[in-house]
């Protein structure tokens, strides 16, 4: 009975495990065709995205930066270049702690807290993933060993060998040149990001800032293959980048460099024109700083020295520095009087040491105390006469002389290529009306006849005004550079001051005077000169007005209030190449601190034999 | 087993059983053997690639293979009435060393399930994922069938067992495939349809509380990750990414073998272990993956005909299990990896290097061939 039912069991149950063995091999066929079906959905269907997927993984796009273009001087003095300097850098999507990555790389390298604060700042958002941001600049060759032994406790660190901005005549062209500096947040708002991938640097001043397009180059990009923490296993493709462009200047750094070395000490600044294509020789202002400082960032406590420093050694006198012309502006004056026919050569005027407009009680004085007696055109331009040009500015009136002047140059941009020029100030009834809100008076006139008032030259301004006269009329624009990559800048002349020759002749000789003549107020720096000759005009610009009426005495004053000495002049005479302005603040007389520049500058480009030059020195050292 | 069983051969029993083959004689089963050892060259090829062109990996797998056929043709020799009557003793100790692993377990991802033993060291929930479906089948297959109510009860209380000792490692996955393991033993002993829709009910009610206060903050994100792997790129999703990833860009003809580049620039994590299967996806494309697919579904197919075709109860119940459960390790393993379930740690077998996991097979494919080579014929 047991035996029987249990083999009818058996039947039964075989039949039961059967049934739910074909069941569960249902089951399985199932879900074996769901897995294929899903690895058909990733593989077959899905592949695209998925391929684009796994290749975005690995490979990235890296930008190749562009090497900078080089500057040099006309004649191949290199004044920016692009030396190996040692970067530490980090990823920082390979670093797994970021502060305890910095604290250990603080005990290897010195970081500074400017060097950590630089750093964060350049987490902005619009960043490219897996590009290193620079920690600090310039390692020395015992930070980077140290570096060398510890790499591999510190993932995401690197030490790039990179190549950085470098200025070898470093203050002597920090006014011309500039400097580049990091892309601040700024920068970055104003540039193609796409331009300056792999870029740290922008220039930020000077010709580095003017030309920064042409130096900049093109950016190259690579494809690089890397592993899951960013490492870079090879390069799968590389587009070269382009160079930046080289850039030669129309400075002549020997002048530039002596120059400066004259100036030294002074607040001054000093410009030299070719007057042919108002190809600027020289651009020096004194004091200046060392553009190093800024390539790979300046320290706070640097830079606030700099900005405190009450000589302002970042203040670019020669195209920045507005001062009253005082004298000098009296050529040009002359020139404008003579052919507006208002004076003729012959014309003279008393000189009582004062002057008084019609129905005016105050009285405006010569700087000389009992005046030059009777004095012509040529006589107040060679004695720098007051009263003279007092009568002289009330007879032409304003219109003309404003008129005239801002065809000289004077009261807009010269044009000159570098950023952060200032126009300065040539008077007229308008120019006051919209400036001041005050109407034009007689005496304001007689102000701007000698330079003082509201007129404001820069120095560049100085000297192009000067070149416009040398080339009896036709202006120029001045130009710092000579020539970008394979092009060169030929002068255009925008326009031509008629004249006619005679008072020409009449101007040039007076000025020739100035420094040849017997009463010259620069006869110094024309006593022992027979190589060739000078014209120029001296120039003292207050620096501080002062009551007229109040008598004073120099040696009393401080010295930052003491007068500007300012001097303008071409040469040689008959066959003008030359023309120079230079201002010497608080210098106090332009024939006795000003002039010994020019003098200085025209030996140098007009004698042809050069010798102890500093330069020598730095052409060996680099 | 006597010769008196012999002789009550059912009326439809094939004839050729009686025929004693050379593989009767060896205990060996030719087409189980041919699909694993095809299956573990395929292996082999991709676990080389997986390991970096290295042959670390490689060889040490190679031995352990060696030794897993020589343990499963030892095992294959054993009279099956000796495991069924001894099985409970593997099954015991693997409940003792659970409860060491507890006290004396290596802790790996936040997890106690390695015992350190000298120069080996294994899971032993290994040893518990096989004892447990023997038991089981054991234990029914002398029981009628389908199985009364208590000798479910008395069946499910070997399956909690071990399953609460898992949980506590905690192994959520683990756990739940030994449960499934013995799960589908009552399942293939004809569980009754109410028995098992009460079950499902069952775990439907309980699924949230379990959320809420069964689960381990590292389980429920693998969870919410598998649903949602983007939203955590970097942490929990990347696994998930990069594998899908791997397998996508394989698309149908592969990268070509060590040329996978999510592998071999260690996107991939877990290459040459869990993810295996993305590495051959990625090298071998849909082909490889058909392939292998096919290698399994030889392997459980003639698993199933084995339990099909098995002559005790016993046998037929303890083969279903064991296949079955070979079944859920291929599928939870390659739908994990693709992600279509959450991240659990389980090997795709015979594939994936590990040797516990690869011994444990090859003792399972010994006990399979014990019952295809059973001499004798349909009886209880």
């Amino acid at each position: 009975m047991r035996e029987d039912s249990l083999f009818r069991d058996e039947q039964l149950e075989v039949r039961l495990i059967q049934g739910r063995l074909q069941f569960l091999a249902l089951v399985v066929l199932a879900c074996l065709a769901v897995l294929a079906l899903r690895y058909h959905y990733l593989q077959i269907e899905q592949f695209e995205q998925f391929v684009t997927l796994s290749d975005e993984n690995r490979i990235h796009v890296r930008a190749v930066p562009p090497t900078r273009g080089l500057i040099f001087d006309r004649n191949g003095v290199l004044l920016a270049e692009n030396k190996p300097s040692y970067t530490l850098s980090v990823v920082p999507e390979n670093v797994p702690n970021m502060l305890e990555l910095v604290d250990k790389l603080s005990v290897i390298v010195d970081l500074t807290e400017s060097d950590i604060e630089r750093f964060q700042e350049q987490f902005h958002p619009g960043r490219r993933p897996f590009e290193a941001v620079p920690l600090r600049y310039s390692l020395t060759e015992e930070e980077v060993a140290r570096f060398a032994v510890q790499e591999f406790d510190l993932p995401g660190a690197d030490i790039q060998v990179e190549l950085i901005r470098h200025y070898p005549l470093g203050e002597y062209f920090a006014h011309v040149v500039g400097y580049v500096g990091r892309i601040n947040e700024r920068d970055q708002a104003s540039i193609d990001a796409e331009a300056y991938a792999g870029l740290h640097v922008i220039g930020k001043t000077g010709i580095e800032r003017q030309y920064e397009s042409e130096l900049l180059g093109e950016v190259g990009y690579e494809y690089v293959e890397t592993d899951a923490r960013g490492n870079v296993l090879r390069v799968l493709e590389r587009h070269h980048p382009l160079p930046g462009k080289n850039i030669y200047l129309n400075i002549d750094s020997e002048l530039q460099v002596a120059v400066h070395d004259q100036l030294r000490g002074e607040q001054a600044a000093a410009v030299a024109i070719d007057t042919e294509s108002s190809a600027v020789m020289a651009l020096v202002s004194t004091p200046s700083f060392d553009p190093n400082l800024f390539v790979s960032g300046i320290s706070t406590r640097e830079y606030s020295a700099l900005l405190q420093d009450l000589a302002k050694p970042l203040f670019n006198r020669a195209i920045q520095g507005q001062y009253p012309p005082g004298s000098t502006v009296k050529p040009m004056f002359g020139l404008i009087a003579l052919e507006e026919e208002i004076v003729t050569p012959e014309f003279t005027v008393f000189d009582p040491g004062y002057y008084y407009l019609e129905g005016q009680e105050r009285p405006y004085r010569d700087w000389k105390d009992g005046g030059h007696g009777t004095v012509n055109l040529s006589k107040a331009i060679e004695e720098s006469c007051n009263v003279y040009y007092y009568e002289l500015a009330n007879k032409t009136g304003i219109d003309s002389l404003a008129g005239y002047g801002s065809r000289f140059g004077l009261g807009h941009l010269t044009g000159i290529d570098i950023p952060g020029e200032q126009s300065g100030t040539m008077p007229s009834p308008e120019w006051k009306r919209e400036a001041r809100g005050v109407v034009w008076y007689p005496g304001d006139t007689v102000n701007v006849g000698i330079g003082q008032g509201f007129t404001q030259v820069t120095p560049l301004q100085m000297a192009q005004t000067t070149a416009v006269i040398a080339r009896r009329g036709s202006v120029i624009k001045p130009s710092l550079v000579q020539s970008v990559g394979e092009q060169s800048f030929e002068p255009v002349i925008e326009d031509v001051i008629e004249i006619k020759d005679e008072n020409w002749d009449l101007v040039s000789d007076a000025m020739r005077n100035v420094i040849h003549g017997t009463y010259g107020t620069a006869r110094a720096i024309g006593a022992d000169l027979e190589e060739y000759e000078i014209a120029g005009k001296t120039g003292t610009a207050q620096a501080i007005s002062i009551a007229e009426d109040v008598d004073y005495d120099d040696l009393e004053l401080e010295k930052r209030l003491r007068d500007h000495a300012l001097f303008i002049a071409y040469a040689p005479v008959e066959e003008p190449k030359f023309s120079v302005g230079v201002i010497v603040e608080n210098g106090e007389h332009g024939g006795s601190m000003a002039a010994p520049i020019a003098r200085i500058i025209f030996d140098k480009l007009l004698e042809p034999t050069h010798t102890d030059s500093p330069l020598e020195e730095s052409r060996v050292a680099n | 087993m006597s010769q008196t069983d012999f002789v009550r051969s059912l009326p439809d029993a094939e004839p050729d059983n009686s025929k004693v083959t050379i593989w009767q004689i060896l205990h060996i089963d030719p087409i189980l053997l041919s699909a694993v050892v095809l299956t573990l060259g395929f292996g082999f090829i991709v676990l080389y690639s997986a390991s970096d062109g290295q042959t670390f990996y490689l060889k040490r797998q190679m031995i352990l293979a060696g030794v897993g056929v020589v343990v499963m043709f030892g095992i294959a020799q054993i009279p099956l009435s000796v495991i069924r009557r001894w099985v409970w003793l593997p099954y015991l100790g693997g409940l003792v060393l659970l409860v060491a692993v507890i006290y004396l377990g290596t802790e790996v991802n936040g997890a106690q399930r390695w015992l350190n033993l000298g120069p080996v060291s294994f899971q032993p929930s290994e040893i518990v994922k096989l004892s447990l479906p023997l038991l089981v089948a054991a234990y029914l297959g002398k029981r009628q069938l389908p199985p009364r109510l208590k000798h479910v009860a008395a069946s499910i209380v070997m399956i909690l067992l071990p399953v609460a000792l898992i949980v506590v490692q905690p192994d959520l996955g683990t756990s739940l495939l030994v449960a499934g393991s013995g799960v589908s033993v009552l399942f293939v002993g004809g569980l009754r349809a109410r028995y098992i829709i009460g079950a499902f009910v069952l775990m439907l009610v309980s699924a949230p509380i379990v959320w809420q206060w069964g689960l381990h903050e590292y389980q429920r994100e693998r969870i919410i990750t598998m649903f949602n792997p983007e939203a955590d790129r970097l942490g929990a999703g990347w696994n998930i990414i990069q594998s899908v990833t791997a397998i996508g860009s394989g698309g149908m003809n592969g990268k070509g073998w060590l040329l996978g580049t999510q592998s071999h620039l260690d996107f991939l994590p877990e290459g040459h272990t869990d993810f295996i299967i993305a590495v051959l996806a990625e090298e071998f494309g849909f082909r490889g993956v058909c392939l292998l697919l096919a290698l399994y579904s030889l392997i459980i197919g003639r698993g199933c005909w084995i339990s099909f075709t098995a002559k005790t109860p016993f046998s037929r119940l303890a083969s279903a299990a064991l296949i079955f459960t070979f079944f859920i390790y291929v599928f939870v393993n390659m739908a994990m990896v693709s992600g279509m379930l959450p991240v659990v740690g389980v090997p795709l077998p015979l594939v994936s290097y590990g040797g516990t996991s690869l011994i444990s097979l090859f003792i399972m494919v010994g006990i399979l061939m014990a019952i295809s080579t059973e001499p004798g014929t349909l009886k209880s």
